[in-house]
């Protein structure tokens, strides 16, 4: 086994799992607290990048383009909550899918009427452009580097948040029993409207971090948020511990399978067939974990309870 | 009276539309214009797909995001073994209604032990898993898609490299399967998923094993949106994994929805009116899909029953 290139895919693996992170948490806890599922959440991940880009343009620092797109971001995703989403809780997750499939066709149409149909790279500064050696003989892209450190960051923030504050024990009240806090007297509407602005911030950060690496794309927030939710349906829709844990297992094995999912079955298979198999297999491999989970537990690992 | 009154403008309407689509070559054919036969044909497979779809979901409420994955593999029971040179237009079928049904049988039976959102999502991931399988399977063309040379062969019982013949088998298998689908309903088996739609606990305490029901209703439904996805392979040439792209899967159920989930001939509508719209607005404007996506928002907010609900309301203002 090479270790240099397994400690890399190590830290590839987590920095695909923080990025899943920022997307799912806002995802279970905008179904947690409001039971509402939201399809467009790549779509404002797909903002987040594209605005950070503009910003980056702008102001030609990348950390001004991104502290000004996270509130920015924020910003798009209150007002879709209250001009759009606000109306559908009360209907039946089937009118959510429609309709958030119809805002995610929108978006889609938006950005390629403001920025074009072609994808937009966002240059890093030079000091996140390098090299890091972490241990001796392993380097690490910088920029890498800051993506993990940072969605730990948040991860711990949240947790804090969650656990320790007004804001979060409203948050955890609201997603065991909406009705009841409603009685008690919290304006439920605001602090919906909080939450969706505060998801949408973290899948647009997600956005604009990984941006710099694959640069901002129509569509970008299509197929990452199919992760999301299989990231979410593991971990327990509603957890954001769960979601926590799923995040890093699936990034972890997605980038395992493939990079060394060949060599296993090389063990088992000719190299012939091993090497077909291989590319399909580690594809679908998260799918399958999810599958297996569900075998097992129906409500994903961490179930939230009190529903 | 107000039943009759429905009734009517509903037996009309099909007919004329039933009529129409019957004579539809001799029209395109007198006037050299090959283009509608095109529309129509896609219309129609489309239709069937729908129609599918709205067994599961407008019948047994399960809300499938996923249902695209059968007609790529449908496709793809055409063209791979069309790939190797095997032609045989009933083998074909065959294949694609199994390989179908196979894979409604195992993703159906763990994601009908979930329910609600997990049950959307869940759909949602399986059919994903099979559209990346497929983008990475480089034999068959992978992202690029495959061509394929020959359409099926029926030897000598119809010749569907004719456009032509190809449109009325096209028809005749739409009728077919709304048929099917309407007998399905109407049967004792239909009024159990119903059932266990409207109160699934107590279906179960009178002695029905729903989950059993559901998950035959959900491989039938696979099988006949397996059949769609064959055809979709012969009328296009070409398969690519993009057909079982997530979109494809939401296209559908704005399909089923736009038309009206209750009846059997919304889906058909349904199709339809999203066919013509897309081929409208896409000539209209390039950036025809906000169009599109805000016309599914307000589909959701103002106008639950879809076109066959708009049909009803009228059918009961005019007596």
């Amino acid at each position: 086994m090479d270790w240099v290139l397994f400690v890399t895919q190590i830290l590839n693996g987590l920095q695909l799992g923080v990025l899943l992170f920022l997307l799912a948490s806002g995802l279970t806890l905008i179904f947690g607290i409001m039971d509402f599922v939201n399809l467009a959440h790549g779509s404002l991940y797909m903002i987040g990048a594209y605005f950070c880009g503009t910003f980056t343009d702008i102001t030609d620092s990348f950390f001004y383009g991104i502290i000004l797109a996270i509130p920015a971001t924020a910003v798009v995703g209150v007002i879709v909550e209250i001009i759009i989403i606000r109306r559908l809780y009360s209907q039946d997750h089937l009118d959510h899918v429609l309709a958030t499939f119809g805002l995610i066709l929108c978006f889609d149409a938006l950005v390629h009427f403001a920025w074009g149909p072609e994808g937009m790279a966002i240059p890093l500064p030079a000091i996140l452009d390098g090299q890091i050696e972490i241990l001796p003989d392993i380097v690490f892209p910088t920029f890498r580097l800051l993506i993990i450190t940072t969605g730990l960051t948040l991860a711990i923030i949240l947790y804090l948040v969650i656990t320790r504050t007004r804001s979060g024990m409203l948050i955890r009240a609201g997603a065991s029993n909406r009705t009841m806090i409603g009685a008690l007297g919290i304006d439920i509407k605001t602090l919906f409207t909080l939450v969706f602005g505060a998801g949408a911030a973290m899948a647009g950060l997600a956005g604009m971090m990984i941006s710099p690496i694959t640069e901002a794309s129509i569509g970008m927030g299509n197929d990452i948020i199919i992760v999301a939710f299989v990231v979410i349906i593991i971990g327990g829709i509603g957890s954001v511990k769960g979601a926590f844990i799923a995040a890093i297992l699936v990034g972890f094995i997605d980038t395992m399978g493939r990079s060394f999912l060949d060599t296993f079955l090389k063990l088992l298979l000719s190299a012939e067939s091993a090497e077909t198999a291989a590319p399909a297999l580690s594809a679908m491999l998260i799918y399958i974990l999810m599958a297996t989970i569900l075998i097992f537990r129906p409500q994903g690992l961490f179930p939230p309870r009190g529903r | 009276m107000e039943k009759a009154t429905r009734f009517t403008l509903r037996v009309k309407i099909t007919v004329v539309i039933f009529l129409v689509l019957f004579f539809l070559p001799i029209y395109t054919g007198l006037t050299d214009n090959g283009f509608y036969l095109d529309l129509v044909n896609r219309l129609m497979i489309l239709a069937i797909a729908a129609a599918s779809l709205n067994l599961i979901l407008g019948h047994g409420g399960m809300i499938s995001f996923g249902h695209a994955a059968y007609l790529g593999i449908g496709a793809y029971c055409v063209g791979i073994p069309a790939y190797y040179g095997v032609d045989n237009g009933p083998l074909q079928i065959f294949l694609a209604v199994a390989a179908s049904g196979i894979f409604a049988l195992i993703t159906g039976a763990i994601c009908l032990r979930t329910k609600g959102v997990y049950f959307i999502m869940i759909t949602m991931a399986f059919t994903q898993m099979v559209f990346f399988g497929f983008v990475s399977v480089e034999e068959y063309g992978g992202d690029d898609g495959l061509v394929i040379d020959t359409r099926s062969n029926f030897g000598s019982f119809i010749n569907i490299e004719d456009n032509i013949n190809l449109y009325y088998f096209i028809l005749i298998s739409l009728i077919i399967c709304l048929f099917l689908i309407h007998k399905i309903t109407k049967s004792r088996f239909g009024l159990v998923i119903e059932g266990s739609r409207s109160n699934e606990q107590r279906m179960r305490s009178i002695g029905f094993d729903t989950y059993r029901y559901r998950l035959i209703c959900y491989v039938i439904a696979g099988c006949i949106c397996g059949y769609a996805g064959a055809l979709l392979g012969n009328f296009t040439n070409f398969i690519s994994p993009e057909m079982m792209d997530w979109a494809a899967s939401g296209e559908l159920i704005f399909m089923v929805i736009l038309g009206g989930t209750g009846s059997l001939l919304g889906p058909v509508f349904g199709a339809a009116a999203f066919v013509i719209l897309e081929e409208w607005l896409s000539s209209l404007t390039l950036y025809w899909h906000f169009i599109f996506g805000a016309l599914l928002i307000m589909v959701v907010l103002f106008a639950r029953g879809g076109i066959s609900g708009i049909v009803t309301y009228l059918g009961n203002r005019k007596q």
